[in-house]
């Protein structure tokens, strides 16, 4: 039956191009979790009034920040191929879709995060402060805890962000899916490879929206 | 214990500068349940957050237990703040953390290792009457329990000093009354010292040793609370003492009163202390033929004595009425005839 609808798909290759698809994500997900967090702690303590109001390093951030995530992706990608070959050695292949995936989808969370640490209670800070806590104390044991859920929801849209990314980066070569339905699918003009690839992203997809969704519940004692 | 010393402080808003405290000088005693009223935007709020160096200064210095905490460094002051904890009037709870762990908080900070935090968090649960509740999240709580978290949290480390900032105006009134109480007990269990803000009297008047009067910045009224009821100087104090004393019902009585006696005088009586067990109307009536209406009476119990109020309206001849007069005040019944406006 699966057979007859789907003649020319490989399911070995099917099978590879996902587990590609999923090593990019998660991997792109990780480094653009931490440093997304990274770069969204900073523009938030460095924000006038706030621990380390600093206006140098705020504006540097937000630069950068507002810089990257306006860069359309695919351009990006082409932007850091120097860059790619320097850190990698190669331009193809997962792990080189790696740096433009995390350094396109890092500012975008760090925007997340920003906002995220916004909505946390001034009180509560204000009251960490009254107790003696360092500034480290209160990122780690208030400001994280406190905007536990906006986290959690901000990187699942991440990420499912990065699963569309990977197949962009797959066109040029990254593998994955999205390789395998442009190469194998479009430009051999088997309609059923690109259909087949296009369900595993969505299985994908809902299936990093599912998790995400239960973990943010689970979070929020709010 | 608390000593502020020409105590300053000048935000720039941009626009120009305010002055939200403004020379102040104040001794507070250790033990000492001190209050200070004002309405918001006297500068109450930015005083007591000098206290433990929420705020810098702009001028002068506050020391407390001898260390001026206007002048040691980051570290030091962090420190400091361990011994002079804070409650606040929107509890400021983590919520998500548990009750145990919310008041385990600061003594996380403190640097206490993991079993002497459990034991701890079990004797403030029990102090601050939550046993139970130790698992639950903040927003299981209602305000009272609320605030009875962050009353426990502050008294984790072993205060010398409780700043209460506002820290029963979002409760409803027997709310209130329950964690005056606990404040009260705390005070006089651990001798620690409380100094607290609010714009209410009645929290004044419930539980404060001494009070201060703030407006612009100033502290325009300072005496004892028992003092500062009876003989209230400033007007700003008599609108506060009138918040617990007058009614608005006694204000349209008086006015009924006048109206439909033109005749009589309408007496105000101020009794304190020992006075308000004194059977003092009763030897009033037999002693003169004058006629008494009872307008208003109210009675107020305060950390230094009970201190009651009394508007009478008197009827009868001139000379009669002086004699009445006279007999209160040689009882020693602080009396004050009210206008007729």
């Amino acid at each position: 039956m699966i057979e007859s609808l789907f003649p020319n798909v490989d399911w070995n290759d099917m099978w590879e191009a996902t587990l590609e698809t999923l090593y990019m994500t998660a991997m792109s997900t990780f480094f653009t979790f931490v440093i997304g967090l990274v770069l969204g702690v900073i523009l938030f303590l460095t924000a006038p009034k706030q621990l380390w109001a600093n206006s140098i390093v705020n504006w540097l951030t937000g630069a950068f920040v507002n810089i990257f995530r306006s860069i359309p992706f695919i351009i990006l990608i082409i932007l850091l191929i120097p860059f790619t070959k320097y850190m990698i050695g190669t331009i193809r292949g997962p792990n080189a879709a790696l740096p433009a995936l995390i350094i396109g989808a890092a500012p975008f969370y760090a925007r997340m995060v920003l906002i995220a640490l916004k909505e946390i209670d001034k009180g509560v800070i204000e009251a960490a402060r009254s107790m003696g806590a360092s500034t480290w104390t209160i990122i780690r044991k208030v400001l994280l805890p406190e905007s536990k859920p906006a986290l959690i929801s901000g990187i699942t849209v991440t990420a499912i962000a990065l699963v569309g990314y990977t197949a962009m980066a797959g066109i040029i070569g990254a593998g994955g899916l999205g390789t395998l339905a442009f190469l194998d699918g479009f430009q051999r003009s088997r309609q059923d490879v690109t259909l087949m690839a296009t369900i595993l992203i969505l299985i994908i997809v809902f299936a990093i929206q599912f998790i995400g969704d239960r973990l943010t519940v689970k979070s929020d004692k709010r | 214990m608390i000593e502020l010393k020409k105590l300053s402080k000048v935000f720039d808003t941009g626009k120009g500068s305010l002055t939200a405290v403004d020379g102040v000088e104040l001794d507070i005693a250790p033990g000492e349940i001190f209050g200070i009223i004002g309405y918001s935007g006297a500068g109450k709020s930015t005083l007591i957050r000098l206290l433990n160096g929420l705020e810098k200064p702009t001028s002068g210095s506050v020391v407390i237990n001898g260390q001026d905490i206007t002048a040691i460094n980051s570290k030091d002051l962090r420190k400091a703040r361990q011994k002079v904890s804070m409650i606040f009037q929107h509890f400021n709870l983590l919520w998500s953390r548990t009750v145990k762990e919310n008041i385990e908080f600061p003594l996380e900070i403190a640097g206490v290792p993991k079993e002497k935090r459990a034991e701890r968090v079990l004797e403030l649960v029990e102090l601050v009457g939550l046993a139970g509740r130790e698992n639950a999240y903040p927003s299981q709580l209602s305000g009272g329990q609320k605030q009875r978290v962050g009353i426990a949290r502050a008294l984790a480390n072993n205060p010398e000093v409780l700043l209460c900032d506002e820290a029963t105006s979002a409760l409803d009134p027997q709310t209130t009354d329950s964690i005056l109480d606990l404040l009260v007990d705390i005070n006089k269990r651990l001798g620690l010292t409380i100094v607290l803000i609010t714009h209410e009297m009645h929290v004044i008047r419930k539980i404060c040793h001494r009070v201060a009067v703030m407006e612009g910045g100033r502290i325009v009224e300072l005496g004892d609370v028992l003092n500062v009821f009876q003989a209230p100087k400033e007007n700003i104090t008599k609108r506060f003492v009138a918040q617990v004393t007058d009614t608005e019902d006694s204000q349209e009585t008086i006015k009924h009163l006048r109206e439909l006696y033109p005749s009589g005088v309408l007496i105000k009586l101020v009794f304190v202390g020992d006075q308000t067990e004194q059977p003092i109307l009763t030897k009033l009536i037999r002693k003169y033929t004058v006629d008494i209406n009872i307008v208003q009476g109210n009675i107020a119990h305060t950390q230094r004595g009970a201190y009651g109020t009394l508007i009478l309206q008197i009827k009868g001849s001139q000379p009669e009425i002086d004699e009445a007069i006279a007999f209160l005040n040689a009882e020693d019944v602080q009396t004050e005839v009210m206008a007729n406006d």
